[in-house]
């Protein structure tokens, strides 16, 4: 029974996969595309975790879900950080006038 | 249901029903945690906006695969050994890492694209979608 329990849920994972990815295709922004391959790689340590159950070796196949959880948390702050909007690079030369706000009384 | 699983812990049958409720806790978790990532998949193809595809991915991906894990980890015990439990432990311990880090990241996600102007919807874009949206299903 484990097996097969396996087996489905771990298909069924695969199946479900296929519209993350139409997603990080057509993706109209680049954050679509990260936030699809964020939930795409939660899902690796679930099916890693599967994997471990078919080979028999959960105890090693949990380590290795544990590690990729780890870069995939790291791989989506990098990524936001990197597209995250900075100063561009007229501005950085040519600081803007400050708005005008209301005079302190 | 805790003397069912001493009783069973003695007996080191894994037939018994202790182990047959537990384990049908397991599968049934599993099952919910599919259920939940369905509702991600159809939020992530059909939302309109980044924000709204945001709010499926991110909730239902942090509940689903809390339970899947949960799920997996009450099926593949089967006895009350030292490296049973151990395993249970790291399973509960990934899931408490991903209880924490998935919400972290999608508000750096969110936080990220609200800086780089990336506007929700209004009502007006609403009905601009709405009305293409008629006209090509009816022509």
């Amino acid at each position: 029974m484990k097996e097969w329990f396996a087996i489905i849920m771990g298909a069924s994972l695969l199946v479900l996969m296929v519209p993350i990815l139409y997603r990080i295709v057509v993706g109209p922004t680049g954050f679509d595309r990260i936030l699809g391959v964020n939930v795409i790689g939660t899902k690796t340590a679930v099916i890693l975790v599967i994997i471990g159950t078919l080979f028999d070796r959960v105890d090693m196949f949990v380590d290795f879900a544990i590690a990729y959880a780890l870069l995939n948390f790291v791989g989506a702050i990098v990524v936001s950080r990197y597209f995250n909007r900075t100063v561009p690079l007229q501005e950085m030369e040519k600081p803007k006038p400050k708005p005008r706000t209301r005079a302190k009384t | 249901m805790i003397e069912l699983l001493a009783n069973s812990s003695v007996s080191e049958s894994a037939n018994s029903p202790g182990w047959f409720l537990v384990h049908s806790i397991g599968v049934g978790m599993g099952i919910l945690g599919l259920v939940f990532f369905l509702g991600t998949a159809v939020g992530m193809v059909r939302f309109p906006d980044f924000y709204t595809r945001m709010h499926a991915a991110g909730k239902g991906d942090t509940l689903s695969t809390m339970l899947m894990l949960t799920g997996f980890g009450l099926v593949m015990m089967e006895d009350f050994s030292l490296s049973s439990w151990l395993l249970l432990l790291k399973i509960l311990g990934i899931v408490l890492f991903i209880f924490i880090t998935t919400p972290t990241s999608s508000h750096a996600l969110m936080r990220a694209a609200f800086e780089d102007d990336e506007m929700p919807l209004g009502e007006k874009d609403l009905k601009k979608l709405r009305k293409r949206s008629r006209k090509s299903t009816f022509k």
